[in-house]
This record gives structure tokens, C-alpha cells and sequence, in this order.
């Protein structure tokens, strides 16, 4: 069957995760890995047969058979250059980084909304954890406030993650809003450095509007959600089921990782690249339909 | 050479713990007002979470916190209104905020190995032209050099001193000792402490903190804080006289203070119940007190049983969501 090239820039922990991932889709084929120095990532993906540059997005947006592009890098490399050259060169972008030049994507609630979009972002771990969850219970009893506590070990949260702790919280809090559909969004994150490493753990709290909606209709819609987001998280499951207290219902999750390239503690990581993968392999089975290829 | 130490009041922080988070513009006005008369130079004041911490997870604040800065810093004259931030949980937006309502310094406070999450808040801070107060958490669960090391990432970014928190009491005074002196050797700023009393050693804890040479001590009225509180600043100050230390506080004034504005709102006694106790000897964080209250309750347990299952599971400040998810879990393996 024919695939879709894609590329990955950035080859830290995210972006050779994602080329693992890659490995194992239906319809994407691991075209490039483009970085800006020869690094670790870069070597690693070489000695898997995979063509590699140093020259960075320069020499990605060459490459004409490459249809869709993952932006591994910053929010400020994304804003200020990536996104102006991929949509300049006609490739689709899936942007990793908190830049939001595009609109966000949590596959198991908007993805069929956006696959016409050039640009998509994939909000934060923590956003791809709980907005699907906001979204099941917004759907059957509206959701006046939403809360998630996002916790994550210590080792998994890198560099970019540190130095960007608004970041998360302010990108989180507006894609509850816009795509989980609570008036009013509120994320914190933890990080927690026990060894051995949590597992992401993520609690979303949630003040229901219609009260006459019987938890178990809210549940169901859960327990739907949960088998939705299993379909792309094969990790992903409920730790404490939903809990009702007057018109707040409480709900943990937890993201055990795949352990693709980043050890399965790192659920946070592997959520959001599963995310990036879903919604890029849906914009390749159309492009694969319709003979684009 | 006189050794001055500076005493910084969280009454109106810690204390909101206590309280449930119900401070009112009139109570705040009276308390920072009295503060600032009895020569408290730092007066910190926020959601006890810190700046963005009004949620369900830490606690709705009754008021909102920035209205109860604006009333406190009315009140201030000589003192600076200080704000508690934690990345993660409020933003340079909560802080710009902040300032504007009055607040002139800020302690960024980050679990004990985890200072490179201050980096963004504190810079910040300094461009606001803000007293910066790097602020190391739950300091039990590190060693002496580990935390040195994350002070000097704190001392890079800005702060202008370390600030050394025992968040669940469960330090002992050598072990303090220990924790001050190493960071003293490793920084050129001064360093503070931040005792609670859940072992009945916050102001042993705060004395050794001195006798290593800290300068910064914190302090509440009546002790008024998370678990079974902070140290009592009347008596650190009546302690610190006696020793003949110079802490410019008015003794007096405190007491008075503590008697007439802080006691009528107690909504139970500062001591060193069960729970409390277990906080200090299982090493958790403080603030988890009520909250394990509030689940031992709806789930029929023994707050003493969850208390050990979260220190077992090393949860660290800010996870109190994680209350009822073991609660509920113990209750599931009762049956």
C-alpha cells in the first residue's frame, strides 16, 4: 500500500519518539529527519536508514514529495520561521511546540473538523490527557469550570518543558475552553522526581451546569471517550472512576507510555506524539483516497 | 558583630491554609496594618497555594486575592506586601497582576530538586523591579549538597536569597543545621527558613536555622498555618530577645496583635493533633492536612493510613488532587 512522506524537525526525545511511531504506521513513511547540528537524534535516525539533514527546515521544504512535516523544535522557531516556510512550500504541519499558529487538535474530539486545516497544533500533554474527558462530560451536561492537575515525573519534563511552565498552563486552560467546551478552563502542573518515575497522572475536576443529567448518562459518555482515546493511547485508561459530589465530578487518568523510544513513564510525551500521529495519519488516508499521493 | 535577623510574617499566606482560605478585605487590613506597626518588614500574602492557587484542588479562596492585596497594601507603609508563586500553578500574569495591586516582593517557590521551573518566574520578577525570593520546598526529601545546587541555579536566575522550607515539619534541628550551612557555602545571598511545627520543633527548627546563619526566619501569628503550623512570630520574637538578637520587631504589639486579630478567627486550635503529627512524622506536605481530612471523612478511613501512603509514595507539594485518588484506592483494597 502507498504511504505518505513525512518529515520530522527536531530530533530530541519528541522527535525520535515520533520517528518510532512513524515506523509503525499504515500510511506515513519516515522520510527526513532534519536538525541543525549533527546530534545524537540526527546519528540515531541515520543509522536506521533514514535520510537525515543538519541544514534544518531549509532542506525539508526541498523535498517535494514530502506532504506533511512535525515540528519538533520551539515555539518561537515555529512562529517565526517553520510555519511561514511549510505553508509557503504547500506541506501540512503538525506543530508540537505551544506556538498555536494553527488551531488545536485532540483527535478523539475535533480531528474530523480540522482535516482540511495546513496548520494544526497539538496543544500539551496534559491538554491531550483531560480535554477529551472535559469534552464527554461538556457534551451530555455542559461544564461551567473545568480543572486538571497534570503530574509528571521529574525526568520526563525536559528542557523546553521547564523553562516554560506558563506555557503549559495558559495553552491548557484555553484549549479546555475552545475545544473541551467548559466556560472556564484551569490547568496546574506538578512535576514529581520519585524514583522510580510516575506514571503521568492527570485528575479533572468538573462543575457540571444541568444537574438532572444522571452520573451514569456522564459516565457512559466517559467510559465511551476512554475506549475512543484507547483506540490511538493504547496506555491510557482511568485510575479512579467518575466520582459525583453535588455538581462537581471528579476523574483521574493515567497514560502509561508505549516505551517507543522514551521509557513508558513518560506518558505525557507519548501521549502527544500519538496525538500528532492520528491526526497526521487521517490527513494521509484522505490525501491516499483521493490519489494525492 | 550584632547579628540581625529579618523576620518575614505569612500569617496571611501559610495562615490561609488554616482558615480555608476565607481571608476578608477586613481581616487582611487589620492583620497586615498591626504587622506593619510592630516593624515586620516582609508581609507575605496569597492564596496559601500562592498566586492562581483558588481551585478546587487547593481550595476556592472566599475573596479574591488580588482585592486582598489591594486592601493590604492601603495598610503598608514601611513593610513590603510580599506574593507567594509556584510555576505551575500561578503565571507572570497572576504576578504582573500583583504588582500592580501593591505587591513589591515575591518568594517563587519549586519542589526541592526541581529549581529550573523558577527560571521564567524569577527573571520576571526582577524585571518588575520586584524583591525576588528563590524558594526551595519540601527540603526533607534532599540532601544537604543537592540543595545547594539548586539554590545556586536560583542565585543564577536572580534571587536575591534562598529561602530553605520544611513544608511537612519533619526535620530535626541537625538536620536543618545541615541544609542552611550547606547553602550558605554555596551562595553569596542569605539564606532563610520556613519551619512548620507538626513535630513541636518549629521554633528549635528556626533557632538552629539561625545559630547556621540564616537571616530570613518566617513566621506566623499564633503560629497560624498548614498542618500544625508555622513558627509563632510572638514567641520567636520574645526567643530571639532573650538570646539577644536584634529582630527590630515591637514584642508587645505581637502578642496584642495575635490576641485580638487572628485568635477570633481560628477556625480550630494550632496544636499538634494526629494528623498533624503524622504529616511531620510521615513527611508530607502540610498543606495536605484538611484535604485528608475531607477524604478520610467521605471515604470512612483512618487519616493516619492515608497520610503513610502518600509519604510512601513521595508526593510532593501541589499533588493534593492525589488525596482522593489513594483514598480511594485504600478503600478499594478495604473492600
Amino acid at each position: 500500500m502507498d504511504k505518505i512522506k513525512v518529515a520530522v524537525i527536531g530530533p530530541g526525545n519528541i522527535g525520535s519518539d515520533l520517528m518510532y511511531k512513524i515506523f509503525r504506521s499504515r500510511n506515513l513513511e519516515m522520510a527526513m529527519m532534519a536538525g541543525i547540528v549533527e546530534s545524537e537524534g540526527i546519528k540515531r535516525a541515520r543509522s536506521l536508514g533514514i535520510p537525515v539533514t543538519t541544514e534544518g527546515i531549509a532542506c525539508v521544504v526541498r523535498q517535494k514529495d514530502i506532504k506533511i512535516v512535525f515540528d519538533a523544535t520551539s515555539a518561537a522557531a515555529h512562529a517565526n520561521t517553520n510555519s511561514g516556510l511549510l505553508k509557503e512550500a504547500g506541506k501540512i504541519a503538525i506543530d508540537l511546540t505551544p506556538a498555536a499558529v494553527g488551531p488545536y487538535c485532540v483527535p478523539s474530539v475535533n480531528l474530523e473538523q480540522l482535516k482540511h486545516e495546513t496548520n494544526i497544533n497539538m496543544v500539551t500533554c496534559g491538554g491531550q490527557a483531560t480535554i477529551p474527558i472535559v469534552h464527554a462530560v461538556a457534551s451530555t451536561a455542559g461544564v461551567a469550570y473545568a480543572e486538571i492537575i497534570a503530574a509528571i515525573s521529574s525526568k520526563s519534563a525536559g528542557p523546553g518543558t521547564r523553562a516554560n511552565m506558563d506555557e503549559f498552563t495558559e495553552t491548557t486552560k484555553k484549549a479546555i475552553e475552545t475545544v473541551g467546551g467548559a466556560d472556564e478552563g484551569k490547568a496546574i502542573i506538578v512535576l514529581n522526581p520519585a524514583v522510580p518515575p510516575i506514571m503521568m497522572t492527570d485528575t479533572i475536576m468538573m462543575r457540571v451546569k444541568d444537574t438532572s443529567v444522571t452520573i451514569d448518562k456522564i459516565r457512559q459518555s466517559i467510559y465511551d471517550m476512554v475506549e475512543k482515546m484507547k483506540q490511538y493511547v493504547p496506555g491510557y485508561q482511568l485510575l479512579v472512576p467518575p466520582i459525583q459530589q453535588g455538581d462537581k465530578v471528579t476523574v483521574v487518568v493515567q497514560i502509561e507510555g508505549q516505551g517507543d523510544f522514551l521509557p513508558k513513564y513518560s506518558g505525557n510525551l507519548d501521549i502527544i506524539n500519538a496525538a500528532a500521529i492520528a491526526a497526521a495519519e487521517k490527513i494521509a488516508g484522505d490525501m491516499l483516497m483521493k490519489g494525492g499521493g | 558583630m550584632e547579628q540581625q535577623i529579618q523576620i518575614v510574617d505569612t500569617t496571611l499566606r501559610d495562615g490561609s491554609h488554616a482558615v480555608r482560605h476565607s481571608f476578608t478585605e477586613e481581616q487582611v487590613s487589620a492583620i497586615a496594618a498591626g504587622l506593619d506597626r510592630c516593624h515586620v518588614p516582609l508581609i507575605e500574602l496569597s492564596h496559601g497555594d500562592g498566586l492562581g492557587g483558588s481551585s478546587y484542588t487547593y481550595g476556592f479562596s472566599k475573596r479574591d486575592e488580588f482585592l486582598l492585596l489591594k486592601a493590604a497594601a492601603k495598610q503598608i507603609k514601611n513593610g513590603k506586601l510580599t506574593v507567594l508563586l509556584l510555576p505551575g500553578i500561578g503565571t507572570i500574569e497572576d504576578l504582573k497582576k500583583a504588582h500592580d495591586c501593591g505587591a513589591k516582593a515575591v518568594r517563587v517557590a519549586t519542589h526541592v530538586t526541581e529549581a529550573d521551573v523558577s527560571a521564567q518566574h524569577i527573571e520576571a520578577a526582577r524585571k518588575l523591579g520586584m524583591m525576588t525570593v528563590g524558594f526551595l520546598m519540601m527540603t526533607h526529601m534532599a540532601e544537604p549538597e543537592v540543595i545547594a545546587e539548586e539554590a545556586k541555579k536560583m542565585e543564577s536566575y536572580g534571587a536575591e536569597y534562598i529561602n530553605l522550607a520544611d513544608s511537612a515539619g519533619f526535620l530535626l534541628p541537625e538536620d536543618v543545621a545541615a541544609r542552611v550551612k550547606a547553602v550558605k557555602e554555596a551562595v553569596s545571598i542569605p539564606v532563610g527558613f520556613h519551619a512548620h511545627n507538626n513535630l513541636n520543633l518549629a521554633i528549635a527548627n528556626s533557632l538552629a536555622a539561625v545559630e547556621a546563619g540564616a537571616s530570613y526566619i518566617d513566621a506566623t501569628l499564633r503560629g497560624l498555618g498548614a498542618g500544625a503550623g508555622n513558627t509563632q512570630i510572638e514567641v520567636l520574637a520574645g526567643v530571639l530577645k532573650r538570646k539577644g538578637i536584634n529582630t527590630g520587631l515591637d514584642f508587645y504589639g505581637l502578642m496584642d496583635l495575635a490576641e485580638r486579630s487572628v485568635e477570633p478567627l481560628m477556625q480550630r486550635p494550632q496544636t499538634v493533633d494526629n494528623g498533624s503529627l503524622m504529616l511531620g512524622y510521615a513527611g508530607v506536605y502540610s498543606s495536605f492536612l484538611l484535604h485528608v481530612y475531607d477524604a478520610a471523612k467521605k471515604y470512612d478511613l483512618d487519616p493516619r493510613d492515608i497520610m503513610i501512603e502518600l509519604g510512601k509514595r513521595r508526593m510532593v507539594g501541589g499533588q493534593e488532587d492525589m488525596i482522593l485518588s489513594v483514598a480511594y484506592q485504600l478503600k478499594q483494597q478495604a473492600g
